[in-house]
């Protein structure tokens, strides 16, 4: 009813204004009839009158048409954008609209969008019960987790951590001389922690350990890995690898018809341990091998004295302080070594059995990956190798003494290959590193083997002798003078095989991922894909903001806060954040205190931004960086580059743009009116840590409503940005 | 003509012991008490049998032994190493530098007698 009073009202109004028209037009017409001369008024008169009652006449239904549009096209689409945007999350109502028309609409909406969340609301309130018991698991998970004296990290194949433990965070995000520089976190690489050369080759003994038994009964076999490794603070973890199974994974890791999809690192800090071993070895070291001479003295003495009685009296009184002389050193070696030893009794092993094959293989492509850094390339061949020949050694303290080695005739000798061989030779293992050609003397070897090891940014402070010794080998060098050839040879004691020890297969079970694991990396592809037609949902952001002394970077402001926090797996990572002062070396403007509160007084002392950035370019490794209007943050880095030698060249997306590609139609594009519109609850403003929090939380609502416009690669998102970025550059 | 044979080794204590034993064999006895001084005995002496401890100072075994197999002029010099280290990869490093016959310590005197009798003899 209402709407035709409305329609009759407006048939009304445009019938009075045409007859005003008319009504006007007429007068003007019979104005000039009453007279035929054209009366009192000229033509000129006529025409000008003609054309100000068109101007006013077109004036006035511009004036209709545009505050019609703004009722009946505008103000519909602006709604159509707010309810696009309330959809995709519940709880959200339309705001109240100014005409009667789009009120109704909009309560009529809202009716829908209530309906829809009771509707929700009881799917989830179901879902929470069935979830109820698996919690527990999980939360019994967690606190066995949490409990561990051990660091637990578990990877898919591509390296990526999906879960770890607290003890794991504290033992491998500590730096050299106990910085903390977060080298751990949920979707990161583990090669930022332990070198990739290690752990890809324990994965490669565990595929080859882990396999179907062709028996009767086929029994499932898992097979598991062990290494010992330094961490980047330097201390040494021995680490149990064991695989992971799941249904789909890469071609050719099967077992028992499942596939590896990755694996459980269980690290033991055993630097204290090694180090009392390393003391308890010295020690039954220097009772064995420093009873041996007195003893041989000892038994000559006593022999030629039983031997040879006819000797002379001062003969024999020689013979006899001999054994005196013996007797009580021996003794006193043995009172010494029986205290020191009284405080080292348990026992741990850091070496371990690896088949002679697998460790010249890993030895030969470390070489051959760290001696074609430079110029000149360095070729490995392995030959002779005997294939079922076990070793019980410290693999990587080998690994680096071999690759050392022939660095350094590399660098030193410009040796363009050098070769590999192990061999039986009765009960030792004969290991060799061979090269033609090339001079090096005796001398030179020997200080090789007994300088600390460098290669290249790595040092060790153990020399390859200690390294050797350790294994219980011995090293030399040795020259064929025919053939030209010159070797270092290392024999070590040769092991059995190890036993496989069946293992049940147990699945990890689904449900809600608290927040630092997460099992749905394992779905992710490898690193090696450009970044660019990967879906936005899959990849990893770092979300971040800064304060700054000013707004003009290339005037001479500076940052003093940078905040940021990371995205895995379209969560946002409250525990992983970067939060840190920067002192400007420059004083605050009044205006910038207003904005952001922070003083002078608090950034005195703090880091400086050349320090800062390389641990802030750390933290976003591998992944996508994301700001409200990121251009102005990423200018403030990016005039930083040659001061603190780390270039931001990581992809970039910027919310404020994105909402500009969402909702074309709004007036503003601040964060808070974007977080208000899309339902994020806005605290701790104008601290960086704050607005990053905020962004992400922003950046996370868009997700849905990018997809739904067809927005779902990182590609499609920038590309979109930049259109609008061009688009709004021309307003 | 007598064999010559030189001791080289710091423990006096075995050089006694030894020194007594081949000299009652009648063997011609040189002593050296390291390392350098056995190289340069063997220079200028040109004894048929070098019997050479590992641990010296100023020049460990290994090291003399090298430098002996290096001396074209010294080739029919016989070297038995006597250690004080009993590991098979350390006899294994003194074979593989060119010594012809290994005693680990202690070691039985007749053992050592049958020893420096057969390199003597071939």
């Amino acid at each position: 009813m209402k709407a035709t009073r409305q329609l009759y009202r407006a048939a009304a109004l445009a019938g009075l204004f045409v007859l005003a028209v008319v009504i006007a037009a007429t007068a003007l017409m019979w104005a000039t009839e009453a007279d035929g001369s054209g009366g009192g008024w000229s033509a000129e008169a006529r025409i000008f009158t003609l054309v100000l009652l068109t101007l006013i006449a077109s004036g006035g239904a511009y004036r209709v048409i545009a505050g019609w549009y703004a009722r009946y096209v505008n103000a519909p689409l602006r709604m159509a954008e707010d309810l696009a945007a309330v959809t995709t999350h519940s709880g959200l109502r339309l705001p109240e609209a100014a005409t009667p028309e789009l009120r109704a609409l909009g309560q009529a909406a809202n009716h829908l969008l209530a309906a829809r969340d009771a509707l929700e609301h009881d799917v989830a309130e179901r879902e929470r019960e069935a979830r109820a018991s698996l919690e527990e698991e999980r939360s019994r998970l967690a606190a066995l987790m949490a409990d561990l004296s051990q660091s637990v990290v578990v990877c898919n194949l591509d390296g990526r951590v999906l879960l770890y433990n607290q003890r794991a965070k504290q033992e491998l995000s500590a730096g050299p001389a106990g910085s903390n520089v977060e080298l751990l976190g949920l979707g990161r690489s583990i090669y930022t922690v332990f070198d990739r050369a290690l752990i890809e080759h324990a994965l490669e003994r565990l595929q080859s350990a882990s396999r179907d038994e062709p028996g009767v009964d086929r029994k499932k076999l898992l097979g598991s890995a062990q290494f010992v490794t330094a961490t980047r603070a330097g201390r040494l973890m021995r680490a149990h690898m064991s695989p992971v199974l799941g249904r789909d994974g890469q071609p050719g890791a099967q077992v028992a018809g499942r596939s590896i999809t990755g694996f459980v690192l269980v690290l033991d800090d055993v630097t204290s341990t090694n180090e009392r071993h390393a003391r308890r070895d010295a020690l039954i070291q220097s009772l064995i091998e420093g009873g041996r001479g007195p003893l041989g003295s000892l038994r000559a003495a006593a022999e030629m004295l039983s031997d040879f009685s006819d000797m002379q009296a001062q003969q024999r009184d020689r013979f006899l302080g001999v054994i005196r002389d013996e007797a009580s050193a021996l003794s006193a070696q043995f009172e010494a070594a029986a205290a020191a030893f009284s405080n080292d009794l348990r026992e741990r092993w850091l070496l371990e059995e690896i088949l002679g094959a697998e460790l010249i293989e890993v030895v030969a492509r470390r070489i051959a990956e760290c001696g074609n850094s430079g110029q000149q390339r360095l070729a490995v061949k392995p030959e002779h190798i005997d294939e079922g020949l076990w070793l019980r050694v410290d693999t990587f303290g080998l690994l680096q003494a071999l690759s050392y080695l022939a660095l350094r005739l590399q660098d030193e000798y410009e040796v363009r290959e050098v070769r590999l061989s192990l061999q039986r030779s009765g009960h030792l293992a004969q290991l060799d590193l061979y090269w033609t050609g090339t001079f090096l003397n005796n001398e030179a070897a020997m200080i090789w083997l007994q300088d600390p090891m460098n290669i290249g940014s790595e040092s060790s402070p153990l020399s390859v002798v200690d390294v050797i010794e350790r294994c219980n080998g011995e090293i030399w060098f040795q020259r064929e003078r025919v053939s030209h050839r010159a070797f270092f040879r290392t024999m070590l004691p040769a092991a059995e095989a190890p036993k496989d020890l069946p293992r049940a297969i147990v699945s990890a079970a689904e449900g809600e991922r608290p927040e630092f694991y997460d099992f749905d990396i394992f779905h992710w592809s490898g690193g090696s894909h450009e970044l660019d037609d990967r879906p936005l949902a899959e990849l990893s952001y770092t979300v971040f903001d800064t304060e700054t002394t000013g707004l003009e970077p290339s005037a001479g402001d500076e940052i003093i806060q940078i905040g940021a926090t990371r995205i895995v797996n379209r969560r946002l990572l409250r525990h992983e954040c970067f939060d840190q002062l920067v002192d400007p070396k420059r004083p605050l403007s009044q205006q910038s205190i207003k904005v952001h509160g922070i003083t002078r007084e608090v950034l005195s002392g703090q880091p400086v931004i050349a320090t800062v950035l390389p641990t802030f370019h750390a933290f976003c490794a591998d992944t996508v960086l994301v700001g409200h209007n990121a251009a102005f943050d990423m200018r403030f880095l990016q005039m930083k580059e040659r001061q603190s030698g780390v270039r931001f060249d990581h992809p970039v997306l910027d919310t404020l743009l994105l909402s500009a590609v969402l909702q074309p139609n709004q007036n503003t594009h601040r964060l808070e009116a974007i977080a208000e519109r899309l339902g994020v609850s806005v605290f701790g403003r104008h601290t960086a840590l704050g607005d990053a929090m905020v962004t992400g939380e922003v950046f996370l609502k868009m997700l849905p409503l990018l997809a739904e416009m067809g927005i779902t690669t990182l590609r499609q998102a920038r590309e979109a940005s930049e259109r609008t970025f061009h688009a709004r550059l021309r307003y | 003509m007598s064999k010559k044979i030189l001791i080289a080794d710091d423990e006096q204590n075995i050089v006694i012991s030894i020194d007594f034993l081949l000299r009652r064999e009648g063997f011609e006895v040189l002593v050296a008490g390291d390392g350098e001084e056995a190289l340069a005995k063997v220079r200028a002496e040109k004894p048929d049998l070098v019997l050479l401890d590992v641990m010296m100072p100023k020049m460990n075994g290994f090291d003399v032994c090298q430098a002996l197999r290096a001396d074209p002029e010294l080739s029919a010099t016989r070297i038995l190493m006597l250690t004080a280290k009993g590991r098979d990869t350390e006899v294994s490093k003194g074979l593989g530098l060119g010594a012809d016959g290994y005693m680990t310590k202690p070691f039985s005197t007749k053992e050592l007698l049958a020893e420096v009798r057969k390199l003597l003899e071939t």
